[in-house]
This record gives structure tokens, sequence and C-alpha cells, in this order.
């Protein structure tokens, strides 16, 4: 199947190892990532403002764009991503006033009425592909690695756009069951890492990935597994600033779970990127006799 | 022609404000078949009474319009009035004219002529009007009381005590509800069994109650004074009238599953009693878990029964009784833990609901009444209490109150804090609703005599500790001080939104009474008629109406009784004769009028070949009138002739 894949701003420049491991194992298992030819902003941040419509403009054009290529489902890798198309597309969809206000400024655009799907690829992964059929096509099980799902807010919340039950989700433990990896559960998997305060005051944001990484490992994981570059960033780049500040903090290394998939798949290493990571993940595969560079398996 | 009387009220000035009486009066007196008019302050006082009655008598009036307020306040007043003074109280029409003209009108000249104009229409109605008689049925002296807590109990009580046939019906195998969980009730701390089974004891041997426990009512049919139910006896493979109640089945009996009553803080049998003080004290066999129904083989119980009374061979059978009203108390049940994903979705075992707390409490619960958690039967020295869990809460889609929590958990906190001393307890609330006689007397003795930590806020999450091995860390908000609060607990205790007990909407829909959109069975009128619901003759009571406590309970249940008691008191029933007819000269029979009527009030005479009206189910809607093709259909008092002469009147 060709996906119609909306990348956002991220995905093609501080998080490519999130990318390129996405769209090499998509095509591992048989399907085919084709990026919108011209995109924009998301829109960041979905406005709440009721009255503030101009910030929905963006994820609109792009969705406009989906239906231009004859498709009407979109995937996107990047959690603030899914969360202001999905956001956007519900507006339109509920809200006739608002939907027609929005139509009647982009003039110059076809009318938009809501009916593109938009999906995050763990939900094409569970939904269309389907977890037992990763099981099968995986060449290099995770077996004895220990992760700890991280699914931040913007992958759950509001209740009616996240992809998995808002309080309770399990849908990345499943995910990471498929690949053979054990999943650890940590109450704080729902947690907020901070967001945009990682940009003009970190202080809050070193405190909660401290909580979130000490919490992970105190209940024995290896490894974090995020889905969403903001989550990313400040569970791993920030891991630094927690080091200054608490000389005892351990180390943990966070991955994208496009990583582990295209680990599991038997995919080369260098497509992960991991020299982008703040803490090094490769000790820990190699470790776990999971990377393989020159010692190929096979 | 008639001779027709039109009395004008002014209702102090809630019409004469608005609305010229006087000319109104003289209008009206020139008005063809008006006899007599006048004007006053209050119609309805008993001196505009005598006016009414003497004027018919004077003036020998034939008909009577009275322009006043609705005729949902005084029509009844006015019948009564006209009727004594010997006039066919049909012969008289109320023009409403407050509500529907001055109370909605400013201008009074726009205003006094709408009046005249509401009033002649009514007169043209009232010409035509035919005289009625209110229509005679007969009443099954008995009632049927559904769910045996402590609401059905007292109702039953009540109507037997007062010497008329009650029927009540259980679908466990014992009575006493909810209340028979309880350990003690707020806020005298009285043993809650110990209240309860002087009430048990004599439901189950009053010579007027027949219970029948491990039933439900399968099928309704009838009508006021008139109900024909069918109740389905579930088969308890016990024969209970060789059964002494012995117990020793029970004790032999070699399967343990989680005990219902105890709500899994404890074990059953397979074969078992639900609780030490059961009434009937006769046991049932669970057929799911017993090994003989699952492998065909055990059959112990049946090997020690001194008496012979096990019988697998007993099947589900059916009975039919006629019945005057049914008086619904089904009760409530807690939402579950399993809703509520912030507190762990009910995987912790030491995150509890209110009612297992109650069982941990009880002297005759699994541990004999000392609170140890049911993860490893520890005695929990921090508790945290959670009020409003699922309640108020339109995220979990009940955002109603359930006005039992408060109290139950100042409750819960103290007898905690009674038993171990040394315990902290801690209740997170949203507000504290203590209304109640000596509730609120109540809930202050916890917080200060007993130092329990009241905490205004919201718990956002329980989750197990990674650093204390079996500590429940909860997060929650201090909203007073504004600070986050985290307290590692051995054990939570959530008061949990009280919610309708399951089966009431199947049941709801055989007896064709309306639920709320939670389930709650609605009542009559919300402040007038709280006891009976829009169907006549079926009476509501308790926690099946709306969450409350056991004295508001007990109170509803008497008021229940005793609205019951009206219909099953009178030799007969007298019903509104303002309803459908059929004229039989021009009905041909096609039984459109049947499937228009939703309250089973048409049926087809087969060998007549036209439709009938059941003039005691028949409500008078109009909806069999609209649907009939022939006219053949007629509204006593609201044909089509009078209509259109009303309309003609206005326009």
């Amino acid at each position: 199947m060709e996906l119609c894949y909306y990348p956002g701003c991220t995905l093609k420049t501080t998080a490519t190892n999130f990318e390129k491991p996405a769209i090499a194992s998509i095509e591992t298992l048989g399907h085919k990532m084709i990026e919108l030819p011209r995109w924009n902003c998301c829109g960041t941040v979905h406005s709440l403002a009721t009255d503030d419509l101009m910030h929905h403009l963006a994820p609109v054009r792009t969705l406009i764009r989906v239906l231009e290529t004859g498709k009407d489902k979109v995937v996107t890798l990047c959690a603030m991503c899914y969360n202001t198309l999905k956001q956007t597309n519900k507006i339109i969809l509920e809200d006739a006033e608002k939907r027609d206000r929005i139509n009647n400024f982009l003039d110059e655009e076809k009318d938009y009425n809501g009916n593109v799907t938009v999906l995050h690829l763990l939900e094409f992964l569970r939904d269309e592909i389907g977890f037992n059929e990763i099981k099968n096509k995986i060449k290099r099980p995770l077996k004895s690695l220990k992760l700890a799902p991280y699914y931040g807010c913007l992958l759950l919340r509001p209740e009616g756009i996240g992809i998995d039950d808002i309080e309770a989700p399990t849908i990345m433990e499943d995910f990471i069951k498929s690949l053979s990896g054990e999943a650890i559960e940590s109450p704080f998997k729902i947690e907020c890492c901070g967001s945009y305060h990682t940009v003009n005051n970190i202080e809050p944001v070193v405190e909660r990935t401290k909580m979130i990484i000490d919490a992970s490992i105190n209940r024995g994981a290896e490894a974090i597994v995020v889905g969403c570059p903001l989550c990313f960033f400040n569970l791993d780049y920030r891991q630094k600033d927690v080091k200054t500040q608490y000389k005892e903090f351990n180390y943990i290394p966070i991955f994208y779970f496009t990583q582990l998939l295209a680990i599991a798949l038997g995919l080369d290493e260098d497509i992960c990127d991991f020299g982008k990571h703040f803490v090094d993940p490769r000790p820990l595969l190699t470790n776990k006799n999971l990377v393989f560079g020159e010692k190929k398996i096979e | 022609m008639k001779r027709i009387g039109v009395f004008v009220c002014h209702c102090g000035l809630n019409i004469a404000e608005t609305v010229d009486v006087k000319k109104v009066t003289d209008v009206i007196n020139k008005f063809p078949g008006v006899v007599h008019v006048v004007d006053y302050t209050y119609m309805c006082s008993d001196p505009g009474q005598e006016m009414i009655k003497n004027a018919i008598k004077d003036k020998k009036l034939d008909g009577v319009i009275i322009a006043a307020c609705t005729p949902t306040l005084h029509e009844t007043t006015f019948r009564n009035a006209i009727a004594s003074a010997g006039l066919n109280p049909y012969q008289f029409e109320n023009a409403n004219i407050r509500e529907q003209c001055s109370w909605v009108h400013k201008d009074k000249k726009v205003a006094t002529e709408k009046a005249i104009e509401i009033i002649k229409s009514m007169i043209e109605k009232l010409k035509l009007n035919q005289s009625l008689t209110p229509i005679r049925i007969p009443i099954t002296k008995k009632a049927l009381v559904i769910g045996g807590g402590i609401s059905g109990m007292q109702a039953a009580l009540d109507m037997a005590n007062s010497g008329f046939e009650v029927i009540l019906v259980e679908k466990t195998s014992s009575i006493g509800g909810r209340m028979s969980q309880l350990s003690e009730t707020f806020p005298t701390l009285d043993c809650a069994s110990c209240i309860l089974t002087p009430k048990t004891v004599e439901v189950g041997y009053h010579p007027n109650i027949r219970l029948l426990t491990y039933s439900e009512v399968d099928k309704v049919e009838g009508y006021l004074g008139n109900f024909k139910v069918r109740i389905k006896r579930k088969p308890a493979f016990v024969n209970w009238d060789k059964c002494t109640g012995c117990g020793l089945c029970s004790e032999k009996c070699p399967t343990k599953v989680p005990s219902e009553f105890e709500r899994d803080m404890g074990d059953r049998k397979a074969i078992y009693i639900p609780f030490p003080q059961a009434v009937p004290k006769k046991p049932v066999i669970d057929s799911q878990h017993c090994i003989y129904f699952k492998t065909g083989k055990c059959r112990l119980c049946e090997k020690h029964c001194p008496t012979g009374a096990i019988d697998y061979e007993q099947h589900e059978t059916f009975m039919e009784e006629n019945v005057g009203v049914i008086i619904v108390a089904t009760g409530y049940d807690l939402l579950s833990k399993e809703n509520i994903g912030e507190y762990g979705y009910g995987k912790y075992k030491d995150v509890i609901d209110g009612l297992q707390f109650e069982r941990l409490l009880s002297a005759s619960g699994p541990t004999a009444g000392e609170i140890k958690r049911p993860s490893d039967g520890k005695i929990p020295k921090e508790i945290v209490f959670v009020q409003c869990v699922g309640s108020r809460d339109p995220e979990h889609g009940m955002p109603y109150c359930s006005k039992i929590c408060c109290m139950y958990t100042a409750k819960h906190a103290l007898l905690y804090k009674h038993a171990v001393h040394e315990g902290q307890a801690y209740v997170f609330y949203i507000d504290i609703r203590s209304g109640g006689k000596g509730y609120e007397e109540f809930v202050q003795r916890a917080i200060e005599d007993e130092k329990i930590a009241y905490l205004r806020g919201k718990v956002s999450r329980i989750f197990k500790d990674d650093r204390e091995e079996g500590k429940l860390i909860v997060w929650g908000v201090d909203t007073l001080t504004g600070k986050k609060i985290e307290i590692a607990a051995d054990m939570v205790v959530l008061a949990m939104a009280a919610i309708p007990n399951t089966g009431v909407k199947e049941l709801a829909k055989k007896l064709k009474i309306s639920t709320d959109a939670y389930g709650f069975i609605n009542e009559a009128h919300p402040k007038l008629r709280p006891v009976e619901t829009l169907t006549a003759g079926i009476f509501l009571t308790g926690c099946a109406q709306s969450p409350k406590d056991i004295p508001e309970t007990v109170a509803q249940a008497s008021g229940a009784a005793a609205r019951a008691m009206t219909i099953l008191s009178k030799p007969e029933l007298e019903v509104n004769p303002i309803i459908a007819a059929v004229d039989e000269e021009i009905c041909t029979g096609c039984g459109i009028c049947v499937e228009a009527c939703a309250y089973d009030a048409r049926k087809l005479n087969e060998i007549k070949k036209i439709a009938e009206v059941n003039e005691a189910l028949c409500v008078g809607c109009g909806a069999c009138i609209s649907a009939c093709p022939s006219n053949a259909s007629i509204h006593k008092n609201f044909t089509k002739e009078q209509i259109l002469r009303m309309i003609e009147e206005v326009i």
C-alpha cells in the first residue's frame, strides 16, 4: 500500500533518526510512505481559543494537499503534527460554522469537508499492518531488552483524538511485545515532559525528565521508547542538565519506536542515526547483541 | 341553546393588571348563549366558589366558563364546585387567561382582546360539550413490590400492616439489599444488621407478605388496578420446603468462589447462603461453579443433606399474579472501579470501593471487622479516602452527586480511626455535603476529634510505588493551599458513584416506565409527585429513583406505600372520561388506531370487526383520533366540530 506521509518540520531536521528508520521499516513491511509533494507547517500547538481560526488554516491546507494526491488518509510520525492535524479535522467535521468561515477565507483552495483520516504511524502498525504480522516478520527479536514506553500528552489527549486509552494506554507496550521486547510499565508514562518550557525555562523540564527517567529505571527499564520529537529532546538532551544538577543521576538511552522497529526487522544500524542521540544507545544494543555493523547476523 | 354563565377571575392583580376585566365582562355579556357574566378577585376562593354555585341555581345555568388560571391548577376545584351545585362537571370549561394571556403580555389593550377571544372560543366549545360520567374500573387489592432492600421491605410492611396482600419479589436469594452489607450507619453508628434484621424477620413471617426471593419479574401486562404479572422463579437446586437451613451443604462443598455479598473481599461456596442472618435462610447452588454441574461428579452436598433437599433437576418456573399496584424498589450499585483509568482500572488490590470497605468493617465480614487490606492482610497505617469518584464528573458520564458518599466516607474514616488509633486517614473531597439531622456535627467530629485530614481537591492518579513495596502513591491537590499532595498510602478507598442496579433498564421497559439519562427511574413530577411514575399504578422508592441515604429511603418507601394504598383502599377506580371513543357506525376496523396507540388502549373486536377503546388504559392523548382515516375516532368533548368552531371563533 502506498501511504501518504506528512513529515512536518522536525522530522526533516533534528529528528531524521525518527523518520529514516520509519520509511525503511515500512518498506520492509511491504508498504511505501510517500511524502506529500507540497506541505507546510502543521500549525504546531493546536489553538484552543474558540475564535482563533487563523491557527487552523495551516493544517487545513495540508489536508487539502492530501486530497489532491487522491488519498483520503495521511500518516504522521510527529505526535504534535498528528495532534494538530487531527484536532483541526475534528473541528471541520463537527462545527459547520467554523468550517464555512475557514473555507471562505481559503478562497483559492477547494472547500475542505473533513474527509481525510489522520493516522499516527503507531496506529497504522496496529490497525492496518497488525502487531501479529510484525511479530512474524521480525528477524532480530529484542529479547531481554527492557523498554519503558513513554507516551507524553499529544498522542493521547484530548479524548477522541488520542490513539489509545487516555489514562492507561497499551499500544506502545503491545508494539514492544510484538518486537519480543519486555515492556516495563511506569505510571509516569503519560505525565507531561515539560514540553516547550525547554526553550526558555529548563527548570521544570529537568525536574520532570528526572522524575520520568528515575521512575523507569527504578522499575527496571534499560531504555525509554517515545513517539514524539519534543519528548525525545526533553528526555534525551536534557539528561545533560539533569546530570549537572543531580550527580547521582543515571543516564538512560531514549529510542524512537521506529528505531526499534528497524533494528528488529534486521535493517542496517546506520539508518537509525544514533549519532544524533545525547545518550548513545549503541553500547546497550551491543551489550544485548542487537547491533550489527561488522558482525552482521545471517 | 345552553344557558351559559361566565365567571372572570382577577387573580388579584395577576390578571386584572393586564386584562381589563370590566371590558371583558361587557363584551362577553352580549355573546349569544351567555346569560350571566360576573367578575371577582379570586374565583378559586370560598366566596368565589359560592358565587358560581349560587348562579348555577339562581340563573338555571347549564354551562359554566371560568376564565382564570391554567386548568392544571384549579380545574378539579371548579369541577367539584359545579358538581355540588347539581350540574354535570363536564359542562364546564376553564379558559386560561393568566398563563396564556396576562402573564405573557404587557399591552393591556392587546391582552384584553386576547382574553375575550380565548373566552369566546371556550364558549363555542362548551356549547357542544356532553355530560360525562367518570369511568369506573375494578381494582385487584394486592400489591407487587419489586426489590427486597430496605426500601422495598418498608413499602411492603406498610401495606401489609394496613391489611393489604403484598407480593415481594427479590432477585437474589435473600432480602435486606445493600443495607445488609453495611457495617454501621451514619450518623449514629447503629449496627446496620441490628436495625435491619427485625425488618427482614418481620417481612419473612408476615401473614400478608408473600416473599418470592431468587425471582424476577418477567412480564407485565394490564393497567392501573389490574396488572397481570409473570414472575420467573430461578432454580435454587434446593427444595426449600425440605431445607432447614442447617448449612451443612455449604460446609461440605469443596468449591470456593469470590462472594458477591462480600464484594469479593471474601469467599463463598458453590452452594451457599449469602450471609448468616439471611431471610429466607435457604441455600442456592451456583450452577456455573458447582463441580457437579460442570463435570457430572461430586454430589457432596446431596450426600450430606440430612433432609434430602438437594434437587439437581430443578428448573426455572413461572407464575402469574394479578396485582392492583406495583412499587419499584430496585436500589443501586456502585460504579465499577474498572471504569476509572487514573486510579488503575481496578487492577490494584488495595484500591477498594466503599461497599468493600463496609465488608472489611463488618463484624460478620470476611475479616471479622478487622481492617486488613486485601493484598497481604496487613493493617493499613496510611489510608486515603477519595470522594466523588465518577460522580460530579461529566468526563466519566455522571455529572450528578451520589449524595451518600460524603457521609459514609466520614463514617469510614472515623471507624478506621476507632480501629487503628495510630493510623492516619486522609479524605480528598470536592465539597462536603452533609445536609441532614446530625450529619454536619458528625463530619465535624470526624475532622476535629479524630484528626482526619480533610484535603479539598481531587486525586489525579494512583499507582504502585517503585521505592517501597506494597505502597500506593496517591497524587492529589489541596486547592486551599494550592499545593500538590503526594501520599504513600497502604490502602485507598474510593467513594464510587452510585448507579442504578443492573437490569433496571430492562425492567423499566417491561413496566413501560421511563428512566433518566443515567438509568434512574423517573418520577412523575420532581416536586409534587415524587413517589409515582408516569404510568398510573406504578410507584417508585429508594435509590431506584436517585441516590439517597437510609432515612430518606425509608420515608420515601412509606410515602410510596401510602400513595399506592390510596388506590388499593378504593372500592373501584374513577378514571377521567375525557378520552377516546369509537363511532361504531363509521369504523371499518382497519386497525390503524391500534398501531397509533402508545398505551395499548386500542384493540380490534374480531366479532364486531371494529376498533374498541380500553377506557382504563386510554389517557386521552389523541393519537388515534388524528390517525383515524374515517373520522370514526372521537375525542369526547374534544370533537373535531368543537375544535373547528373554536378556531372559527378566534379567527
